[in-house]
């Protein structure tokens, strides 16, 4: 935005000063997102491994092959029901929270935020030690006489694990939409007759609605890539698409399919939320602007 | 019987009081305004009608029905909010037939009252716009068509003017006047600006830190004010210590070393010390010598219809208002001599709330 006439200094500022973030993101994101691109369409055999030539068999195999298919579908299964879960659990939570009172509202938010200091490691074994065989949840169920169930390494286990891990990313952009929400629009609905559960569905659900939908892209985006807690609760049962990348990457040495599965995710993954983007947008930007 | 009674009403927040002693009633059909400085309690005296902050002690009937410890959204009252209050989400339709919607108006009927709601505010070529789209008075007229539309017993206005421009706001107050006459909706609004509280109520609330001071119709209010701070808080007043020198009808008040009349209670014992207020309004400049007291004008400002002077006497500094009749004003520095009616001084109360 330089003024015509500004001194070669003041236009070339703003370049420099962006400079150092370029660089970073540069060497840290576009030049490793570039070599897998280029090494998805490296050609391969189990015998000699990674050989010169291009080749597009390996985005074939992926999108041809069921197993592949299956795969995806879960992860994407997955995600979608950790999201809707956190949005019906992390949107009331959020609202509940903002209309606490000083001190409860600050021990509430900490034991919402703390899981975060954790590492998704450690909280996924924990989730494996309450669901294992001889777990907690289990001894429960037989004291109840249900008798024991497999739950860990099923995909309720994964599902369970994820939405732990994300509710914080939903709640915070919800709760700072919660600021901005007027509270008199609350009390104006109550005047006009609106029982409570009809006040937050249909004067403040829809207000924060930006907020909701920020918290889905993250928590979305951050489940389908997600590696940890799939690998951990899900086990060799439930694949999802990070976990397969990983085998292929460590287990099959096939580096060129395992970076053609990562390029379609990422594909998958940017297509899926630029539409639910746009559609949310298109249909709340002239009112909530 | 009284459509709306408010019984000792009271309002405690832990070891302080916003409200107490709150007692008023109110017919139906009429204006009334909550008057006062800000933290007064008037707002919080509005939101326990509303229902939106629980009365501490107290009752609130309104036609016939206890509603002290009702639940706000079961009392049917129209509100419009100081902030407006409308849902950003919905168009301004959406808006007006919120209420309505929950009533379960057939959808209907439902368009038409909302017609209805729209020309009365006149804003009939807005109904598909957003808030945000409008400017504030027509959000204002937005907020009072969806407080209305419902039909609501009693109105109730929380500093309604305040966010918009001097203009606007002098055009609203008459307009918000007609709609409420025609409709001949009981209507109660909170209001921190006494031109505001005077040209529309039929009778004005004046609050002073959680009690009532003063109930009367405006003009009463204004010619006469119980107390100083009534008298300071509505327009502009002249306020003259003095001593009583001859008490009872006809009797005489002394400043300095001059008489003045002025009617004194009976009982009031000599050289007892009393307050009196003259408005500004009530001086009349005359020529030096003449009048009862003389000065000197100290300074003078143009308001347009009005002249307003500063004058140096030796009761103290005198504010005059003078019409602007397009005679020639009196300079800075000239010897003026200062006029009045002897009704028109007033005797004041002393304050019960001490300062």
């Amino acid at each position: 935005m330089s003024a015509p006439g500004a001194t070669p200094i003041a236009r070339w500022a703003p370049y420099a000063m962006s400079g150092p973030a370029f660089l970073l993101f540069a060497t840290l994101l576009l030049v490793p997102l570039l070599l897998t691109a280029i090494l998805s369409f490296s050609q391969f055999d189990h015998h000699s491994g990674i050989k010169a030539g291009v080749t597009l068999q390996h985005y074939a195999a992926v999108l041809t092959d069921e197993y592949y298919h299956e795969i995806f579908l879960r992860t994407l299964r997955l995600s979608a029901v950790t999201t809707l879960i956190c949005i019906v659990v992390g949107a009331p939570e959020a609202y509940i929270l903002s209309r606490m009172s000083g001190r409860w509202r600050a021990v509430c938010l900490l034991v919402v935020l703390a899981p975060l200091l954790i590492s998704v490691v450690v909280r996924a074994f924990g989730w494996s030690m309450l669901l294992g065989r001889e777990g907690l949840v289990n001894q429960l169920l037989e004291l109840a006489g249900i008798g024991r169930q497999r739950l860990l390494y099923t995909e309720g286990a994964v599902i369970v694990g994820l939405v732990h891990i994300m509710m914080p990313f939903m709640i915070v952009p919800v709760w700072t939409s919660l600021q901005k929400l007027d509270r008199t629009t609350e009390q104006a609905a109550l005047s006009l007759g609106a029982s409570p559960v009809t006040v937050f569905r249909r004067v403040v659900v829809p207000q924060v609605l930006p907020g909701i939908l920020s918290g889905s892209l993250i928590v979305f985006g951050l489940s389908a890539s997600a590696f940890a807690i799939p690998g951990l609760l899900g086990g060799r049962r439930i694949k999802t698409v990070a976990t397969l990348i990983y085998d292929e990457y460590l287990h099959e040495l096939n580096w060129p399919l395992g970076a053609a599965i990562a390029v379609i995710l990422l594909i998958a993954n940017l297509l899926i939320m630029l539409g639910y983007n746009r559609l949310m947008e298109r249909r709340y930007r002239r009112a909530l602007g | 019987m009284a459509f709306l009674t408010l019984t000792d009403i009271r309002k405690d927040y832990g070891a302080v009081t916003a409200v107490t002693d709150f007692s008023l009633t109110v017919e139906q059909g009429e204006f009334v305004s909550l008057l006062g400085p800000s933290g007064c309690g008037k707002t919080t005296t509005l939101h326990m009608i509303a229902g939106f902050v629980p009365v501490s002690a107290g009752k609130i009937r309104l036609d016939g029905r206890d509603i002290t410890y009702a639940k706000p959204n079961s009392r049917g009252l129209g509100i419009v909010f100081q902030s407006y209050a409308l849902f950003p989400h919905m168009t301004v339709a959406e808006n007006i037939g919120f209420g309505l919607e929950m009533q379960r108006v057939s959808k209907a009927e439902r368009a038409t009252r909302i017609a209805e709601a729209l020309s009365l505010v006149h804003l009939e070529a807005y109904a598909a716009r957003y808030p945000r789209e409008l400017s504030g008075g027509q959000r204002q007229r937005v907020a009072l068509a969806r407080a209305i539309v419902i039909r609501p017993p009693i109105l109730l206005l929380d500093e309604p003017l305040s966010n918009l421009d001097a203009k606007l706001r002098e055009e609203m107050q008459f307009e918000l006047r007609t709609i409420q006459r025609r409709l001949g909706t009981t209507t109660i609004m909170v209001t921190h600006d006494q031109t505001e509280a005077f040209s529309i109520s039929d009778r004005v609330v004046v609050m002073e830190a959680g009690r009532i001071t003063q109930v009367d119709a405006p003009y009463r209010i204004y010619e006469h004010p119980r107390t100083r701070f009534i008298s300071h808080f509505v327009g502009k007043t002249n306020l003259l210590e003095a001593r009583v020198a001859q008490a009872g009808r006809g009797g005489r008040a002394a400043i300095g070393g001059q008489l003045f009349a002025v009617d004194l209670p009976v009982q009031m014992v000599a050289d007892a010390p009393v307050a009196l207020a003259i408005r500004p309004e009530k001086l009349r400049l005359t020529e030096a010598g003449s009048g009862r007291i003389g000065g000197t004008v100290a300074s003078r400002y143009f308001l347009g219809s009005q002249w307003l002077y500063h004058v140096d006497t030796p009761l103290g500094m005198l504010l005059a208002v003078l019409p602007n009749d397009g005679s020639i004003p009196r300079d800075e520095g000239e010897a003026v001599g200062i006029d009045w009616a002897d009704e028109a001084i007033r005797l004041l109360a002393e304050d019960e709330v001490a300062a």
